[in-house]
């Protein structure tokens, strides 16, 4: 679960993790009121959205009165923002953080996150702040320095001052960084995060150390021991229709083509989108109703992906191994009992119990388009579309 | 001979008197699994259908002699779960439980490099001998005594693979599902090294998808290692990046763990690709036949 940065600040507050002074405003009043507050200028207009390029796609200024504190914050809030990250329709900024603009002497990366192949966490840190951080590990890997921690003894001095020592920082800033990672550390594991990324940590002119931006990712499967931080939800980064299938427990993503499909498991489901795409037409959505998915659940799929205009035909492609085929089938039936059907819906279905599925499925009198296997439902669900 | 687990295998299961725990034991059993024991905290002495339930892992080892346990508890439980049977000695612990979350993955590694047993999963179907042994929840009867290995990330996926073979009359050694979380008991190339190593298993066929580098880092052992014919299959091509699609160690992340990459990473080194999964049987049969 992504937050934003004006959260991510307030609890690295609670952390002791430097922040710049600055607070959420989702008005320009507000924002006048919070730049007012902070005494001095310039402040920083930050548009908050859950992507990151923002200051490249427009949405962070420098504000030297409270007139631009203004006008900057009336043009940025409401603004649509198209990042790298947003794709091509953008974001609609609805809020704003305004900060104490800070005296920079130098900008590094900082990191910590959950590496796949030692399944430690890992720092990441680089003196090239402010940088696309691939980037800087594509061309001058060198200049990454890496640490891995053992979870089980936590972060150590050493490793503090490796990092520290290896950003070059000067002896003045050195205690207070080494407080800062350690509190880094610190919070990202009592909060389940799978990503903590500080680009830029900022060194002032008078050698403090500050996170000037932060981002954080929480990890989903432990947002059960979380409750606080589901407060932190803000439903308006995400999409209306993966909010509602959210409510089902269906794994389903909004994409932009014309063929829904409806399939259980993770791994055939992005097959089943592969295959659409090979047979010439584009998947409209991911929708995995997972292994032992219940007729309800399927039949709220099917409603899901039935009301999305885009979606000129559907298939279903569904391997039965928990998720029965007679189950699957009865979700089926009752969807289009209660929504119709008036598309194009390819099924194809194997597995156990297909045979009862199928029969279900026959009796119902539903307008199906039945294939025998992968490639012919392949097949049909292009010439449906065609 | 096959890998990890045959006819003589003795399982316990862990969440024995759950929904999901007395079905797939009953499945089990229907295959020809030897499950000599369950383990539901609070509830031992008690049966399951015919198997007698403990209160610990420790007390169904030392009651039955179970060698391998099958886990279903729920995932607040998971890492307690694995780290309780590798305690008592178990050598195989097979982890069907989706959603524990990945930093008590990261601690159970830790753990479990102090002891001698062998993590599947989590977040998997299982491993099935076929004929011989199923710990897991696939379907048993899509599977086929033979000579063909199958490893893979996912589950029914995984089953329409192992479908395909059959029907093309391909059997399989041993199926095994890693699973489909980012930080995971075994990896591609423990099992593909058991493969290679296996005087069964003639072929394999790896069924890999999006996120981390797995696969690319199997490839390059692949080449260096292997004799036997590798079957290759990446799923995810069409995933857009940044999201987790389904299975939270399923996402490209900035530039890394493309379908793209890992493809090519298997042409680099050897491996027959199939881009379409309804040829797969069709391409194995033409590769393993050959």
């Amino acid at each position: 679960m992504k937050i934003h940065e004006y959260q991510a600040k307030e609890l690295f507050r609670k952390y002791n993790i430097p922040v710049p002074d600055g607070k959420a405003a989702f008005s320009v009043d507000a924002a006048k009121e919070i730049a007012a507050g902070l005494g001095e200028f310039p402040v920083v207009v930050k548009a908050q959205i859950h992507a990151g390029g923002r200051g490249k796609g427009g949405g962070v200024k420098l504000a030297f009165s409270m007139d631009e504190v203004e006008s900057l914050s009336g043009s940025i809030l409401g603004m649509t923002l198209v990042t790298h990250q947003t794709g091509p329709q953008g974001r609609v900024v609805k809020k704003l953080l305004i900060e104490a603009g800070q005296k920079i002497k130098k900008e590094y990366y900082l990191s910590l996150l959950v590496d796949r192949a030692t399944a430690s966490v890992v720092v990441m840190a680089s003196q090239d702040g402010g940088m696309n951080i691939e980037d800087v590990a594509a061309k001058t890997p060198e200049r990454i320095i890496k640490v891995q921690v053992d979870p089980l003894m936590g972060i150590q001095g050493y490793q503090l001052r490796q990092v520290g020592f290896g950003l070059d920082l000067p002896p003045a800033a050195m205690k207070a960084f080494s407080g800062l990672l350690s509190n880094l550390y610190a919070f990202f594991m009592a909060h389940d995060c799978s990503l903590v990324e500080i680009n830029p940590l900022i060194l002032t002119t008078d050698d403090r150390v500050l996170a000037l931006d932060a981002k954080v990712d929480f990890d989903s499967n432990a947002l059960y021991r979380h409750k606080d931080l589901l407060t932190l939800r803000d439903l308006d980064e995400e999409d209306p229709q993966e909010i509602e299938a959210s409510r089902y427990n269906l794994n389903y993503i909004n994409l932009d083509g014309n063929v829904g499909n409806i399939v259980n498991g993770a791994g055939l489901a992005m097959a089943t989108m592969d295959i659409i795409k090979n047979a010439g037409a584009v998947p409209a959505n991911f929708m995995d109703v997972g292994g032992g998915a219940s007729s309800e659940q399927v039949e709220n799929a099917f409603r899901i992906i039935l009301a999305d205009d885009k979606v000129k035909a559907v298939l279903v492609n569904i391997f039965g191994g928990i998720l029965r085929c007679d189950v699957f089938a009865q979700g089926v039936v009752e969807a289009a009992r209660k929504t119709g059907i008036r598309i194009p819906v390819v099924v194809r279905m194997e597995g156990t119990n297909v045979d009862e599925g199928k029969k279900i499925l026959s009796d119902a009198g539903l307008n199906l388009i039945s294939a025998a296997d992968i490639s012919d439902a392949a097949e049909k669900i292009a010439a449906a579309v065609r | 001979m096959s890998i990890f687990v045959n006819k003589d295998t003795k399982v316990l299961v862990q969440g024995i008197t759950g929904n999901e725990g007395s079905f797939h034991t009953r499945q089990c059993i229907a295959y020809g699994t030897k499950v000599v024991a369950g383990v539901t905290p609070g509830k031992g002495g008690q049966k399951m259908d015919e198997v007698p339930v403990f209160n610990t892992v420790q007390k169904a080892v030392e009651g039955t002699g179970a060698t391998a346990s099958l886990i279903f508890v729920p995932p607040a439980f998971g890492a307690d779960a694995i780290m309780e049977a590798a305690d008592a000695g178990v050598e195989l612990i097979v982890t069907i439980t989706e959603g524990i979350p990945i930093l008590d993955m990261v601690r159970v590694k830790k753990f479990l490099a102090t002891k001698h047993c062998r993590l599947i999963g989590p977040n998997c179907p299982g491993i099935i001998t076929p004929g011989e042994c199923k710990i897991g929840i696939m379907p048993g009867k899509i599977h086929k005594k033979g000579n063909i290995g199958v490893v893979s990330r996912s589950g029914t996926l995984t089953y329409e693979v192992v479908d395909q073979l059959t029907k093309m009359g391909m059997g399989q050694s041993t199926c095994i599902g890693i699973g489909g979380d980012p930080v995971n008991g075994t990896n591609f190339i423990e099992v593909l090294k058991a493969f290679q190593n296996d005087d069964e298993t003639k072929g394999i066929v790896m069924v890999g998808e999006i996120g981390g580098s797995a696969e690319e880092d199997a490839a390059l052992y692949i080449k260096n290692n292997l004799t036997k014919p590798v079957v290759g299959f990446i799923a995810g091509l069409t995933a857009p990046p940044g999201r987790r699609m389904g299975h939270a160690g399923a996402i490209i992340s900035g530039s890394g763990g493309t379908a793209a990459a890992k493809i090519a990473a298997f042409r680099e080194n050897g491996i027959h690709v199939c881009e379409n999964l309804g040829l797969i049987g069709r391409i194995c049969k033409d590769v393993f036949s050959g």
